[in-house]
């Protein structure tokens, strides 16, 4: 006995409107790739590049529940900026976040990660001191490699104090387009 | 010693549950009813889910709750002729719906949605909400009453 698309769709979308979940999500295609994208209650909390479905509904059932079903309708708003930054009309994401499963260090450079704007860059360091941290460059660069939230929080505007790439989570490819887009790489030594 | 096995997401479990569901509440209440059936389970088995301790047979728990399901429909056809519906022409279509709900009371909201939007029986939202069908169709009835004087 097999459930109909639609039968399955009327489920998922009106468990979500319901509000019965703890998290819902669903696949985006992108110029970059497919991305997992995961929103709670509370907004948008996860962004994940080449993902594995089961394994990051196990995630994300360990981070904030195990309420997570896929559907459609809630990513929809993220979609949707998502696609207008891509297409090179949006300059600044308007989502609000859930970084609860964040330590509180790792938060604070986020949110301060989250000030840096469209088509500029920073360094490590400066973001370390940014957080009162100036000695935690390093510790910066694991909170970037870790960024739960990669494109809209944007860690592909971090790089060496030197102009180099360094690395990102999502490989350095990625960081390079993100950059060329957002016309930063034009600044920048590779 | 007792293993407790975790419980896993519940895409997991719905994906790996959900045809011997409609496959049961087929044979329980027929294949035109099942599908009411099958979304007033998966929401009752929903708002429980969280409470589970472990996920020792998932399988055997959920096909408890497609039963009771079933019982009660079948209780709710012996008591009472089915009431007359509104015609699908009168309802609002869902984009407009979604923005207009949203200023209503919180459960007025979702079960007003649920109901004109996503087509689900009474039954079904009481389920989601966690109450009874007839608080389910009286919290649709006050949101839209409550729209209408607003639409006024």
């Amino acid at each position: 006995m097999t459930v109909s698309p639609t039968l399955d769709k009327r489920f998922r979308e009106a468990a979500a409107a319901a509000g019965l979940l703890d998290v819902a999500y669903d696949l985006a295609e992108t110029p970059i790739g497919t991305l997992l994208v995961a929103t709670t209650e509370r907004g948008l909390c996860r962004i994940s590049f080449d993902p594995q479905p089961d394994r990051e509904a196990e995630w994300l059932a360990q981070a904030f529940g195990v309420k997570v079903l896929r559907a459609a309708k809630p990513i929809d708003p993220v979609r949707r900026q998502l696609d207008e930054y891509f297409e090179g009309t949006r300059t600044s994401f308007e989502l609000p976040v859930d970084l609860r499963q964040s330590a509180p260090f790792s938060r604070t450079v986020l949110e301060k990660l989250a000030r840096v704007p469209y088509g500029e860059v920073t360094t490590y360091g400066a973001l370390a001191r940014a957080a009162d941290r100036p000695q935690a460059a390093r510790a910066v660069g694991t909170v970037m490699n870790r960024n739960p939230i990669p494109i809209v929080l944007p860690c592909h505007r971090v790089v060496g104090s030197n102009g180099s790439l360094v690395g990102y989570g999502g490989g350095l490819e990625r960081k390079e387009k993100l950059l060329k887009l957002e016309g930063a790489l034009a600044n920048t030594l590779i | 010693m007792m293993v407790l096995v975790s419980v896993p997401p519940f895409e997991s479990f719905y994906e790996e549950h959900r045809n011997a569901v409609l496959g049961e509440l087929r044979r329980l209440v027929g294949s035109q009813a099942a599908e009411d059936a099958y979304q007033e389970t998966f929401l009752r088995a929903l708002r429980a889910y969280g409470r589970l301790r472990n996920a020792d047979n998932l399988r055997a728990w959920v096909l408890t709750i497609a039963r009771r399901v079933a019982v009660d429909h079948h209780r709710r056809r012996e008591a009472q002729p089915a009431p007359a519906e509104p015609s699908r022409d009168a309802r609002p279509a869902y984009a407009e719906l979604g923005e207009l709900a949203d200023g209503l009371p919180r459960k007025e909201r979702a079960a007003v949605v649920l109901r004109y939007g996503y087509d689900l029986s009474y039954a079904a939202i009481g389920a989601a909400l966690g109450s009874s069908e007839d608080a389910a169709r009286q919290a649709a009835s006050s949101g839209v009453r409550r729209l209408r004087r607003r639409m006024q």
